[in-house]
């Protein structure tokens, strides 16, 4: 799977990206995990709160700091 | 409300303690323990009921909604929509950036940016613990008009848009609304999560705050207070807007204080200017703008807020 991380480096952002390498680490394969923290790109996914969630190009997530559940919940429900 | 709590620290305090309630040390020690679980179940219940309102909202929403709507309307609508949205501030620059794309007038953009603070759920929750739904109210519709306003008269300065340092390309045509869906069950969570975490962050300033005022609820003379805090001085409400700015992040532990001190004879347009100052005004927030707006701006926006502040505050000090 493609995750994409969007944030600007804030706290929140920071935090979303490692529960989700833990979410992905938990779920095993491999996945391809990339954070985005250019505003232009983010601006792209239409997404205007971050830290948000990509899964495969479509946004799972904003504004939110998902819990390493959470994120397993969204992965394994696609 | 919550006069069955109060009977119980009565009789626990009066009774079982066997304390004096016309002592300081009596007093003070009935105002701690009644203030602070009267607040807390206060802060969890408004927390959780809001954030789970909120589930429903979010800033790509709100986006969709604003665009396209002509300055006035709106400007009342973002500040309304600042009431119910989830906002942080780290995310304040995405948002401006992604309004401007939108084709959304910055002055409206700014209307959001000035309700959404004010309009956070502790200063809410606080407000309505401590000084009961009037005040609230007021703190809420009088906090919506400075929003309104200030972003109207924002919107009104000449090409604006050369203030913003990063330039944005405008999407053609309309905005597709993110679909996310969520059940029942996850938005309860979501709100409990979330309250479990702002509680966790907060508790312990609002016992701080709330174990100050006791001890000048018990010990320190109101004619103190009236001479040093309060009293109808022209300055009294400048200095609480002023002293209100580098407050952010401490609402919960500010607003106990406020309240002891109208309670012995601070004036509320002061007290409300003062909370409001602590809200609206948060210098980590134009930190943040900074990066993609030019000072000038952020000076002007604080500018307009903290005038319309003052207004509030000078208006209730001569109506109330």
């Amino acid at each position: 799977m493609k995750i994409e991380i969007l944030g600007t480096g804030c706290a929140k952002c920071k935090a979303l990206e490692t529960n989700a390498k833990e979410a992905l680490a938990k779920i095993g394969g491999f996945h391809d995990v990339q954070k985005v923290e250019d505003i232009m790109e983010i601006m792209k996914y239409n997404v205007v709160s971050t830290p948000a969630l990509v899964v495969e190009g479509v946004v799972k997530s904003t504004g939110k700091l998902l819990t390493v559940d959470e994120i397993i919940e969204i992965l394994q429900t696609k | 409300m919550f006069t069955w709590w109060e009977k119980i620290v009565d009789k626990l305090v009066y009774e079982t303690w066997a304390l004096d309630s016309s002592t300081a040390l009596g007093s003070a020690i009935h105002f701690f323990i009644y203030d602070t679980i009267k607040i807390f179940i206060l802060l969890i219940t408004i927390i959780f009921a809001v954030s789970f309102l909120r589930t429903y909202f979010n800033t790509e929403k709100v986006r969709v909604y604003l665009q396209g709507k002509s300055e006035f309307s709106g400007n009342i609508l973002a500040a309304l929509f600042g009431i119910i949205t989830p906002f942080c501030s780290c995310s304040a620059i995405p948002l401006f950036l992604g309004f401007m794309q939108a084709r959304i007038p910055v002055g409206i953009t700014f209307s959001f940016l000035i309700s959404a603070p004010l309009n956070n759920e502790i200063a809410i929750a606080m407000l309505f613990g401590l000084f009961g739904w009037k005040i609230t109210a007021i703190y809420i519709g009088f906090g919506l008009l400075v929003a309104v306003f200030g972003g109207y008269f924002i919107g009104k300065i000449k090409s604006i848009e050369k203030y913003v340092l990063i330039p944005v390309t405008p999407i053609e045509g309309e905005l597709e609304d993110i679909q996310i869906k969520l059940s029942l069950n996850q938005r309860v969570n979501e709100a409990w999560d979330y309250t479990k975490d702002i509680f966790k962050k907060i508790y312990l300033y609002v016992m701080i705050g709330v174990g100050i005022g006791a001890f000048i609820h018990g010990y320190i003379p109101a004619e103190f207070i009236a001479k040093y805090a309060g009293g109808d001085a022209w300055y009294a409400v400048p200095v609480a807007v002023l002293m209100g700015i580098p407050m952010y992040s401490n609402a919960a532990g500010v607003m106990p204080l406020v309240e002891v001190l109208t309670a012995k004879g601070m004036l509320l347009g002061s007290a409300l200017a003062f909370m409001m100052a602590v809200t609206a005004l948060s210098l980590p927030e134009a930190m943040i703008l900074k990066r993609i707006l030019d000072v000038k701006l952020i000076a002007i926006f604080f500018g307009i807020v903290g005038f319309g502040i003052l207004l509030v505050g000078y208006m209730f000090n001569i109506i109330l």
